[in-house]
């Protein structure tokens, strides 16, 4: 049961693959009846299972154009023509990766380095603009590390609560939930907006995470413990969702 | 009207500094026959509108492009694309990257001769500090939002691949996703459709249902058979990815001589 594909037990009752789709899973809760787009493979564990618990009015597509249900049933048609007038609706929760990313929670995925002369090219701002203007928006982090945290990100994608302030209006649909990453969660519960620690993984200090950080962290009064699988979350991840492993071997 | 044509004819209505959009997303559905055709020639100083895949790598590669305007570059499997990310560390070519919408909204505005769309895409994002030629527009309306006016996007050329196509140039996509293809044949001056196979307009009914016909012969000035045309990108029903060649392509671009060698056969 446990070891799959090198996985890292984290106990004798989960690893820490399971506890990050947990986590994951976590950002979709309340969200009703809108579009989760999870990026990354943990990210895609989480959303299915958040549907198949506690938030079963969620749509997941399969990565292509099709809306696929809980039972595997294509239900429905979302070609890219209509994907940004869903994002745009702002009936969508979408959890992206980061290259860089700051206390504000600004995102960069184009390039490292000045943007007109990048050092590393990277995939390019694709959609991370339009969707952290029109809809919620939280980040997965696989590999926690101070490359990643950074105090200003090289090119800002994604806008943090900084940016969407200075812009009035138009910025008032910005809605930064969550940080994942493979040894916390941030939030941005905070008079400012800015990123607050608020639960470690089991066996992870806060010390760790200063020390993999490149910004000072904000700390609540007391630092909980991120929410640990329950038995019916590790049978759906191991007999359901995610049989083979595949989708935890992004954590080795 | 017959409207056959070949992927020389096709080299030969372009001239250097043309702007070019090609349909496809990534690594899928590109009209790799037509730009393997573009690499061969001596056209140049292009440039190229592009949910990018293998077709601005390539067109990067052999040295086409002054210009890419894009949201993205990926090969879909391999997520970076390494002859797009050589060209921009070596500072090879001018860019306009844009968030994703923001590329479908100044190819709708192209589409219906309008001179800008309204969008809060890229709003606070580094899309305007990089791009200074973008523009804001005031809601004339009580709200007086601040918005970013996206720009019609023109095209002299696009060019799409379909998976079934009549000689009038009526097109047929079979897979799941017909992308930007019609958008970006409504933003082009001349339009050019390549196809799996031409069939007879009679036979669309028997292969699809009709909300496959997304592209119809007003929006097409050429078209040409070109089976396999998409490869090594896939065209799902025909055929899908073909991530060895992909592979090979990827991983000879880091290599002088591989890279020759593998663009001698591929080209």
């Amino acid at each position: 049961m446990l070891g799959i594909l090198g996985e890292i037990p984290m106990s004798a009752d989960f690893t820490l693959a399971e506890l990050c789709a947990v986590a994951c899973a976590e950002i979709w809760r309340d969200d009703g009846e809108i579009l989760a787009s999870p990026m990354g493979l943990i990210p895609a564990l989480g959303a299915k299972l958040a549907r198949a618990t506690f938030a079963p009015d969620l749509l997941l597509t399969d990565g292509v154009a099709r809306f696929v249900n809980g039972r595997g049933e294509v239900e429905s048609w979302i070609p890219y023509r209509a994907i940004f007038d869903l994002v745009w609706s702002g009936r969508r929760h979408v959890m992206m990766g980061a290259s860089q990313i700051d206390r504000f929670g600004n995102q960069n995925i184009s390039c490292i380095g000045d943007f007109h002369h990048p050092k590393v090219q990277l995939i390019g701002v694709r959609g991370a603009p339009g969707n952290t203007i029109h809809h919620p928006t939280s980040y997965w982090v696989p590999n926690h590390s101070a490359k990643i945290f950074v105090p200003k990100v090289d090119v800002v994608c994604g806008i943090g609560y900084d940016r969407a302030r200075s812009l009035g209006a138009s910025g008032r649909w910005v809605d930064i939930r969550r940080v994942v990453s493979n040894k916390c969660v941030f939030d941005f519960e905070t008079p400012d907006r800015s990123m607050r620690l608020r639960s470690l993984h089991r066996g992870v200090t806060t010390e760790e995470v200063a020390a993999l950080t490149g910004f000072p962290l904000t700390l609540p009064a007391a630092v909980p413990i991120t929410r640990v699988p329950t038995a019916e979350e590790l049978r759906l991840i191991r007999d359901v969702l995610d049989p083979k492993g595949v989708a935890r071997s992004e954590l080795k | 009207m017959d409207k056959r044509c070949t992927e020389a004819d096709v080299v030969t209505a372009l001239s250097d500094s043309m702007t070019l959009g090609i349909g496809g997303w990534g690594s899928r559905r590109k009209p790799m026959s037509l730009v393997r055709a573009i690499a061969r020639s001596s056209l140049r100083d292009l440039t190229i509108v592009s949910y990018g895949g293998p077709d601005v790598g390539l067109l990067c590669a052999l040295g086409k492009v002054k210009k890419l305007v894009y949201g993205f570059v990926s090969l879909d499997s391999i997520p970076l694309e390494p002859h797009f990310r050589a060209a921009r560390q070596g500072g090879a070519v001018e860019v306009m990257e844009l968030d994703e919408g923001m590329l479908q909204w100044g190819l709708y505005a192209a589409s219906l001769r309008l001179p800008f769309l309204p969008t809060r895409a890229g709003l606070g994002s580094d899309v305007l500090t990089y791009n200074p030629d973008l523009r804001l527009v005031k809601s004339p309306y009580a709200d007086g939002e601040d918005l970013v006016a996206m720009p019609a996007l023109h095209l002299d050329v696009a060019l799409i691949h379909m998976n079934r196509a009549d000689l009038q140039g009526n097109g047929q996509f079979l897979g799941p996703d017909l992308y930007f293809d019609d958008l970006f044949c409504m933003a082009a001056k001349k339009r050019f459709m390549s196809c799996e196979k031409i069939i007879d307009s009679a036979e669309f009914a028997t292969l699809g249902s009709l909300h496959t016909l997304r592209i119809h012969r007003a929006m097409i000035d050429g078209v040409i058979e070109a089976p396999g045309g998409a490869a090594f990108t896939e065209c799902p029903p025909d055929y899908g990815r073909d991530e060895a060649l992909q592979r090979e392509y990827a991983q000879a671009a880091g290599d002088a001589e591989k890279c020759s060698a593998f663009l001698a056969k591929y080209l």
